[in-house]
């Protein structure tokens, strides 16, 4: 199986609590994922974890076609390489308007100097107004991000993260606070993502993983109980057990 | 949607006019260069303004828009003023050594002139020796350089150090502290090199140009003051209003999301801190030549506090905020310290201005952050109409992993 | 056998009487003086010495005050009776006679009769001595000690003889260690007797007494002489020096030849340039042009020339101090000439200095401790300020000064300093817990969340509190005067003591330890307060006040800053400025120690303590430079424990 990213054996203990418990988890390149368990099953320290927030204490983490260890890399040289991240609240910048954000997470050379001498291209722009028009923002390009609706600042997020252009998309709970059209909405934009890049979905909500169709990976006290298809795990006894039947 | 830099930025232009209407005014009026309705020693406090502006500018680039709160600059803009203090104080000292040694029957050497400076400037702490870090003090070229090298090289240093941490928010505020109170201490030791408590003196004679009157030499520092704010400015509004900019600001309201962009936050405040703690080098050398002596007490840490006061007041995250807080709070703070304030008599208590406009700064300062906290700069918002969005939400609740609200922590 | 007591007795009673009755009564003294008589007449320091022994050698209680009449020249002798009289100018010439047994007024007569009887400084001396011994053996204890302390002021080689004669006949265990002590000082400094003093030096080889390091200096005191071929054997050489070697450099060792008159003086570059000055002739010096002399090469060639011509003396060349050095040899010789004596005074002197040094470091252990619990005093409230609740108090420092000034305000007041010290600790306390409220709610409480301006905010108010106490107080510092009981120091040895004001201090802050402690963990405001802190809302859901809660907090932390304001008064000048020279240190002690715990900050207040005066010690003459290494190495330290020595881990960190 040709991985894009390999986590294998990892662990990660915080004053003796273990959150991530030898935890083994691989996904192909362009593949949608959806991962879900109850609170406290090591969801968003996965996250933390592949993004390098958190350093696990023991196992590997293996990265793209050149199999590059994640372990060590700062979190910008992590998402430089292709891993792009969105909060389970909206964090974008909300001082700027919405087309600063976008330009500022379009990929590109990340240092200072090159921030510092940056011109905005025809291609640049053009690509964000693509961008714009795919998260619902064309007309609200010149508007500050703050002054967005929450759904909007969630579109906005993931617009930003495929402006990055990554190969792995790490969501976490993108519907949250969303009406059920934001949500459809949302569904389409993380099926298209998912068409071109990885992408692996942190979800609660069930009816939102079902719109989303595909593979679902079940995590409980930091390792995983189950993976397969939705269908696959609902009918999982122990699933039932741990989760849903709560 | 390519629009010129002055077009995205018209109040840079605005500001650059003023700047050039209020330095010809002053030049038209001065002593030294047209009616002399201003006195030599007010061109010299209005030039000294222009450079408090210029670091003004400086510590808004670092605090207003990346949001590190550094409470050392004042180091990197003493250390300015100290690099071209020591080639102004070894030149006119060697001027007045050799006119002395002039006189003797047998001519000097060399080193006997170099012994007869060393005496002369380390005398008051009781040494002759010159200590390595003059090596260079003769030469006006390397000693510029210095100015702008050795305040860089000091923030790299402790950027370096600081950032690597990741030392943020009030921990890297109390260390920034440290490192000026550090330096501080450190001048005010007889073998530091630079003269212990006594300083730099005689910083306001140019070597060589003792037959040009100061109310002169003070119009030629009003200029060069006025024109390195001006460059200043225009580098720093540059500096803000493209993608770096974006990336600072961002950095000010949400680092974590900038690094997941995949922008090396570390880097860029290390970028950010080493260039202004060199504009702020440049100001000192300007400085301190139109205040004539510097000592440690100027990098005593509360100067740095002042200068966080001064863009407070004058409206943090706008850089004309910045030049207008360290304007009108210097000068003001001239004016009542100068003593040409009246006294105000309550009959059972007279109010010295002298004493008590500390108490009133103090207070005013905590009425600005509790109920301005945009500064003066935010007046001009109330006429143009200009709003941002309120950001100041509450935490949103406590699971981890997500972010708090972190735009609380500018 | 009564009767014989009896017939005794009434014997004696009847010779008093009979001496009383008597016109030229001789007393005891009297009939020794007159055994002596003549050497007293004499007055001869050489001859003397009988005299003076006899004296003391008749153990008369009165001996004592006839050798102070003796010694302040006011003995005259009566030339009719031949007597020695003590005698007082009663009128004109007509002098007054006191008898030198009784001290009774027995005659008047005319100054003719008289005759002076004037000690010279030798013979005083040897008088003085031998009072000395009357003061080592009184029987007062008191008096005993005394005499013993003069000795220590003023030793002298003629004091030892009396000092020895003393210590076995002493009673007291005490005077008789300290008069053993002193006469092996004496022993080592004046004796002749080459193994008493060598015992003396062994014996107190373990002394860490400044006095016995101060006799045994001279002992080993040397000086580097030049020989002029072999060094005499006679000599009690140290060690042998060759020029050139160590830190003995051929300068040195030329220079030492010069000042001994051995060798001719090097030309300096100033005596060059008068010398040249001295010899122009018509723009020339030597042959060289003037102008060429801002030259050193061409200055040595024209000085040369003067020196060839015979102007000027010559220039002493390199090759010229080798060849004279050659010719002589060097040593370090010691001033004492016995080598025994100075081989074991050395020996006692390192065995001394290895003690010295290792109490050296229990003494700077202790003043290491004392600092260390000076900054956790001054950082103890910003744990809770800044530790528990997260709030950065500028003004933290201006409250430690308002707790000394109030100490001060109280000292005024009440004038007996242990009951204003007493009125002054909780009154300290209401006064700043009053103002921590106050600025609680007036200013912190609505920057809850913004932590730089809360720095900034509570910034303005240090520099107005500041500014405040200027006004009302003046610049000049005030004294806080610690009560007496506090004066004074534990000595535990000459070089081990710890004053009793930083013992206090210690105990203090273990007591605000122990107080913080109890607050946080066992009381509803403890508890109350890490619930708000952690999460307000919940707390808040959980029907807890947090501005209540918040208020009575801050309020406390400042309370305690007051208390700590009035120790730090203590052994600190009282100024406007006292908050600001501990405020940085405090937030350090606070950071580096681990923000949240008090165990950090105990931890840091310990490191930087100790940190500080390990610099401090190995550059004593420069405490400004101890403090910036300090801070250095704060900051490099964060490098490593950015969250500080005791961090929390993990979620609860909020990483």
């Amino acid at each position: 199986m040709n991985s894009l990213l390999e986590v294998s054996g990892v662990s990660v203990s915080f004053d003796g609590f273990k959150a991530i418990n030898n935890l083994s988890f691989a996904i192909r390149s362009a593949e949608l994922r959806a991962i879900i368990g109850p609170n406290g099953a090591g969801k968003t320290t996965f996250m933390d974890i592949v993004t390098g927030k958190t350093k696990p204490d023991e196992g590997r983490i293996i990265w793209g076609d050149l199999s590059r260890s994640l372990l060590g890399m700062s979190e910008a040289k992590i998402a430089q390489a292709g891993i792009g991240r969105k909060f389970q609240k909206p964090t974008v910048f909300e001082d700027q308007t919405v087309e600063e954000n976008l330009v500022m997470a379009l990929k590109s050379k990340r240092s200072p100097f090159a921030a510092l001498f940056y011109k905005r291209s025809p291609g640049d722009m053009r690509r964000v107004e693509e961008l714009a028009g795919e998260i619902n923002l064309a007309d609200q390009l010149y508007r500050k991000a703050g002054e967005l609706s929450h759904g909007q600042k969630q579109w906005l997020e993931i617009g930003m993260l495929l402006a990055q252009d990554p190969q792995l998309l790490l969501v976490d709970e993108p519907a949250a606070g969303m009406t059920p059209a934001e949500r459809e909405h949302t569904t389409a934009l993380l099926v298209e993502a998912a068409k071109t890049c990885a992408v692996v979905v942190v979800e609660h909500d069930m009816e939102f993983v079902r719109r989303l169709n595909c593979r679902v990976t079940v995590l409980h006290e930091g390792s995983v109980l189950a993976e397969g298809s939705l269908d696959h795990i609902t009918a999982n006894q122990e699933v039932i057990d741990v989760y849903l039947g709560r | 949607m390519q629009k010129s830099f002055v077009m995205r930025n018209p109040s840079t232009l605005v500001f650059l006019g003023a700047l050039a209407m209020f330095t010809i005014l002053v030049t038209v009026l001065a002593e030294g260069s047209g009616a002399g309705l201003i006195s030599t020693s007010f061109v010299k406090t209005l030039g000294k303004t222009l450079c408090l502006a210029l670091i003004a500018v400086a510590m808004d680039l670092v605090w207003g828009y990346t949001g590190i709160l550094s409470l050392g600059h004042f180091a990197f803009f003493g250390l300015g003023g100290y690099m071209i203090g020591m080639w102004l104080m070894y030149e006119r000292t060697r001027g007045i050594v050799e006119a002395s040694l002039a006189e003797a029957k047998i001519p000097p050497t060399a080193q006997e002139v170099t012994d007869a400076i060393g005496n002369q400037i380390f005398g008051v702490v009781g040494s002759s020796e010159f200590p390595i870090i003059w090596s260079v003090a003769d030469s006006l070229a390397l000693q510029l350089a210095l100015v702008v090298l050795v305040p860089g090289a000091l923030a790299a240093a402790f950027g370096w150090l600081a950032f690597r941490s990741r030392v943020t928010g009030v921990y890297l505020s109390i260390l920034t502290q440290a490192m000026t109170l550090a330096l501080a201490l450190y001048l005010f030791q007889n073998d530091s090199g630079l003269r212990g408590n006594n300083g730099l003196s005689g910083l306001q004679n140019l070597p060589g140009l003792d037959h040009v009157a100061q109310s002169t030499v003070s119009i030629w520092f009003f200029w060069a003051s006025a024109f390195a704010l001006a460059l200043g400015y225009l580098f720093a509004a540059w500096m803000v209003s493209g993608k770096f900019g974006s990336v600072i600001r961002g950095i000010r309201d949400n680092e974590a999301r900038v690094r997941f962009l995949g922008y090396p936050v570390e880097t860029y405040k290390l970028f950010l801190f080493t260039v202004t703690a060199m504009i702020a080098g440049i100001a000192g050398a300007l400085y301190y030549p139109q205040a004539g002596i510097i000592n440690p007490a100027e990098v005593a840490p509360i100067a740095s506090i002042y200068l966080a006061v001064w863009v407070a007041i004058g409206g943090r995250g706008r850089l004309y905020g910045a030049v207008i807080g360290a304007a009108f709070v210097s000068l003001v703070s001239s004016w009542f310290t100068g003593g040409q304030v009246p006294d105000v008599n309550l009959g059972f208590y007279t109010v010295k201005w002298v004493d008590w406009w500390l108490i009133v700064l103090g207070l005013s300062f905590v009425a600005v952050t509790l109920f301005a906290p945009k500064g003066i700069g935010g007046l001009f918002d109330l006429w143009s109409e200009h709003r941002s969005p309120n950001r100041h939400g509450a935490d949103l609740g406590p699971s981890a992993g997500s972010l708090q609200e972190k735009e609380a922590v500018e | 056998m009564r009767t014989y007591v009896l017939a005794a007795l009434m014997f004696l009673g009847s010779a008093v009487m009979t001496l009383a009755q008597t016109d030229s009564p001789v007393g005891p003294i009297q009939t020794v003086l007159q055994n002596h008589k003549e050497t007293i007449l004499k007055s001869s320091r050489k001859t003397i010495g009988p005299a003076i022994d006899a004296v003391v050698a008749s153990k008369l209680p009165q001996a004592r005050s006839m050798l102070n009449v003796w010694q302040s020249k006011n003995m005259w002798h009566h030339k009719p009776s031949g007597l020695f009289y003590q005698a007082q100018k009663a009128e004109g010439k007509i002098y007054r006679l006191l008898d030198l047994d009784t001290g009774d007024i027995v005659d008047e007569v005319d100054k003719s009769d008289l005759k002076q009887i004037k000690p010279n400084s030798g013979i005083r001396a040897l008088i003085a001595t031998a009072l000395v011994r009357f003061q080592l053996e009184d029987p007062d204890p008191l008096i005993r000690a005394k005499g013993l302390t003069g000795i220590e002021r003023a030793p002298d080689a003629s004091l030892l003889k009396p000092l020895l004669a003393s210590i076995d006949s002493e009673t007291d265990p005490e005077l008789k260690a300290r008069k053993s002590r002193l006469a092996k000082l004496l022993t080592i400094s004046f004796s002749d007797d080459g193994p008493a003093r060598i015992a003396a030096i062994e014996a107190l080889s373990g002394d860490l007494g400044l006095d016995v390091r101060g006799a045994l200096n001279p002992l080993v005191s040397k000086v580097t002489k030049a020989f002029e071929g072999e060094i005499p054997s006679s000599l009690n050489v140290a060690q042998t020096r060759i020029p050139g070697r160590d830190e003995f450099t051929k300068a040195i060792a030329y220079q030492l030849l010069v000042d001994a008159g051995k060798a001719p003086a090097q030309i300096t570059g100033d005596q060059i340039r008068v010398a040249l000055g001295e010899h122009i002739d018509g723009g020339l010096v030597g042959g060289v042009p003037i102008v060429q002399l801002g030259d050193e090469d061409a200055r040595i060639r024209a000085y040369s020339a003067l020196a060839t011509a015979g102007k000027v003396p010559p220039l002493v060349s390199d090759a010229d101090i080798e060849s004279t050095l050659s010719s002589f040899s060097f040593a370090d010789i010691y001033a004492e000439p016995s080598p025994d004596v100075s081989k074991a005074a050395e020996a006692a002197l390192s065995s001394i200095s290895t003690r010295v040094s290792l109490s050296q470091t229990a003494d700077l252990t202790l003043d290491a401790l004392s600092l260390a619990s000076i900054y956790f005093l001054a950082a103890i409230g910003l744990a809770i300020t800044f530790g528990v609740m997260g709030v950065i108090n500028m003004a933290h420092g201006e409250f430690i000064m308002m707790g000394a000034y109030t100490g001060y305000v109280v000292q005024q007041l009440i004038p007996n300093h242990t009951v204003s010290i007493i009125v002054a600790v909780p009154l300290a306390f209401a006064v700043t817990f009053a103002a921590g409220v106050a600025l609680e709610r007036l200013v912190i409480r609505w920057l809850y969340n913004r932590p730089l301006e809360t720095l900034l905010a509570t910034f303005g108010v240090s520099i107005a509190l500041q500014q405040l106490a200027k006004n009302i107080f003046g610049t000049q510092a005030r004294p806080l005067t610690a009560p007496e009981w506090l004066d004074g120091a534990l000595v535990l040895n000459p070089v081990i003591s710890i004053s009793y004001i930083r013992i206090a201090i210690f105990v203090l802050a273990l007591i605000f330890l122990g107080v913080f402690l109890y607050i946080m963990k066992r009381t509803r405001l403890g508890l109350e307060t890490r619930a708000v802190t952690q999460n307000p809302q919940m707390a808040g859901a959980m029907g807890i006040n947090p501005g209540r809660v918040n208020m009575l907090t801050f309020g406390l932390g400042s309370g305690i800053a007051g208390v700590a304001g009035v120790a730090i008064g203590l052994f600190a000048k009282v100024t406007s400025e006292l908050g600001s020279d501990y405020i940085v240190q405090s937030f350090m002690t606070v950071v580096v120690g681990g923000v949240g715990n008090i165990w950090g900050t105990l931890a840091g207040a310990t490191m930087i303590g100790f940190f500080q005066k390990g610099v401090e010690w190995m550059n004593p003459s420069n405490t400004l430079a101890a403090q910036t290494y300090m801070i250095i190495f704060i900051i490099i330290f964060i490098q490593f424990r950015p969250r500080g020595i005791i961090a929390l881990k993990g979620r609860a960190a909020g990483d």
